[in-house]
């Protein structure tokens, strides 16, 4: 059993937390203050369930004094590393299987269910299996409108969708030493797909100047893999090889070169999520749009990640910018990546979409299909209607 | 006891729809199992059938509200070559027994099957497996029936120490 440093709980997977807590004999929760929930996956309510289980959750966190950020700041993992609650070498656990993005930030951070969050709940921690890592080095430096996206799906469809299970994935080299934040958390975010634990970038200049500000008085400290440490595997990459990836319908470890699927038309177009909801990924959709519209065949749905970055969005006069050209702007919210709420596909329609997963329904009706992409490859394309490699429309 | 056979990859987004999530409730969500995917499992299942995949089953989401569906629909065991990590420990945590086993290749949909725990032997068509072995940790998770019945048993757990600064 380890200790958890944070603990994170949403609208979705918080209610049966809660209940097996309960279940548990739990009557205080150990720690409320390394318990953060908040709301994002069906916000505002989309039906009387989902309010019933907010408003079951809203309850639980004024008796127990847990911090309940609610529906107002946005989707739980950007939420998390925005507000400071994941720091390099903490153990960090959300049920949620993308809090596997914490450990952009250097944290061991890992996605659980529901009653191994009510076991941490009652007592503070949890039983783990100590992960292998593998460890991939990421040489070369990007094309342009080539990023950590397209890094991230060719590396899942080099590994598998299980060839990491059970295991963590370390990234370095200097593509990823020369990644910002935001980037990082793009790679750290998909792990879970090819199977990992965690995905883990060693923290460095950049990881404590993001903590600077989230995490005051938080002192700078080495962290790093062991020199001479024996990894159950090591994989290298080359990044100034990489063109712009899509993966196809139905498994996100189904990656094409955007090349051998353009062309291919798209009902709707979504442009958001934990994965690809940042600040930088609207920045260049934004770019790539320029001073077009986007197609009226495609329903274009923009979704920043958090409040924060919504905020950054808008003073930038992005948001301006995709509500001119035709793309409807959501409050922050995971809005259509898991399908539980608004902006589903129907039978035979076709989603390209910035989020992590495009299994079979997951978007909607099971005859749809959802493939994925960078936010660059998914604003060229909502331009044009069709899969588009974003270095043909500049 | 009778076997629903599914392929590799099968993801808990297949077992429950993200649109039946805010359901909470094991009988309920199993009257959504599959759907979309293969409709008459959730009418046609009785208690007692056996889920059988093949690598990787139960990828993706954390939603423990997959294996309560399964549960809520009488499964008893979910047999497979291997697992996605979190559903594995879900599955445990419920009361749901993961069982591992080399190959499932020769187990055919609708065939009998009949798994002996004392043994640890899975038999279907003819052919007689042997199942990996549980973690003791695990096994003992298991054996008191999933981690609310484990957790009662304690009054405070024993922490291991660890690098955390």
């Amino acid at each position: 059993m380890a200790p958890i440093d944070a603990a994170m709980i949403h609208d979705i997977t918080g209610p049966l937390a809660i209940r097996t807590f309960r279940d548990m004999g739990g009557e205080r929760v150990h720690d409320p203050a390394r318990v953060v929930m908040l709301f994002d996956h069906q916000v505002p309510a989309d039906s009387i369930a989902a309010a019933e289980n907010q408003a079951f959750m809203r309850g639980f966190a004024r008796e127990q004094g847990i911090r309940n950020y609610d529906l107002r700041e946005g989707v739980c993992h950007q939420v998390v590393l925005e507000k400071g609650h994941a720091a390099p070498g903490e153990i960090v656990i959300g049920s949620d299987s993308h809090t596997c993005m914490y450990g952009a930030v250097g944290a061991f951070a890992t996605g659980v269910g529901s009653t191994d969050m009510g076991f941490a709940l009652r007592f503070g921690a949890l039983y783990f299996r100590v992960p292998e890592t593998i460890r991939a080095t990421v040489r070369g430096a990007f094309q342009e409108r080539v990023g950590p996206k397209d890094l991230i799906l060719s590396i899942v469809g080099d590994i598998g969708a299980d060839g990491a299970t059970y295991r963590a994935v370390e990234f370095g080299g200097e593509a990823v030493s020369g990644m910002e934040m935001p980037g990082r958390m793009t790679l750290c975010n998909m792990a879970i797909e090819m199977g990992a634990k965690v995905g883990i970038v060693p923290p460095d200049e950049r990881t404590w100047a993001y903590l600077a500000p989230r995490r005051p008085g938080i002192a700078p400290f080495e962290l790093a893999s062991d020199p001479g440490a024996a990894f159950a595997e090591t994989r290298t990459y080359d990044a100034s090889a990489l063109e712009p990836q899509v993966a196809v319908p139905h498994n996100v470890d189904h990656v094409v070169p955007v090349s051998k699927v353009a062309g291919t038309h798209v009902d709707q177009v979504f442009i958001g999520s934990c994965t690809n909801g940042r600040f930088e990924d609207l920045a260049e959709a934004a770019e790539v749009l320029g001073g077009r519209s986007f197609s009226t065949d495609v329903r274009v749905i923009v979704i920043p990640a958090s409040r924060e970055e919504y905020l950054k969005a808008l003073r930038a006069g992005l948001i301006e910018r995709f509500v001119e050209a035709g793309a409807l702007v959501e409050a922050p919210c995971c809005g259509p990546c898991m399908g539980g709420a608004f902006g589903l596909i129907g039978p035979g329609e076709v989603s390209l979409s910035t989020s992590n997963r495009n299994f079979r329904g997951r978007q909607g009706s099971a005859e749809g299909e959802v493939y994925l992409s960078s936010a660059a490859t998914a604003a060229a394309s909502a331009i044009t209607g069709v899969i588009t490699d974003p270095r043909e429309v500049q | 006891m009778r076997i629903w056979k599914f392929g590799n990859d099968i993801d808990t987004d297949a077992i429950i729809p993200g649109r039946f999530l805010v359901i909470n409730d094991p009988a309920e969500l199993a009257s959504h199992a599959f759907e979309g995917t293969r409709d008459e499992f959730a009418r046609e299942v009785r208690p007692g059938d056996v889920v059988v995949g093949g690598r990787n089953f139960g990828m993706g989401s954390s939603r423990e509200h997959a294996p309560l569906a399964l549960k809520g629909a009488g499964v008893r065991y979910v047999v497979a070559e291997s697992f996605a990590r979190i559903f594995y420990r879900n599955a445990v945590n419920v009361g749901l027994l993961p069982l591992a086993t080399r190959s499932t290749a020769g187990f055919a949909d609708g065939a009998e099957v009949s798994v002996d725990l004392a043994a640890n032997t899975i038999t279907a068509g003819g052919e007689t497996h042997s199942l990996d072995p549980v973690p003791a940790f695990l096994q003992r998770i298991a054996d008191a029936g999933g981690l609310v019945e484990y957790a009662k048993t304690l009054e405070e757990v024993e922490l291991c120490s660890t690098a955390s600064q």
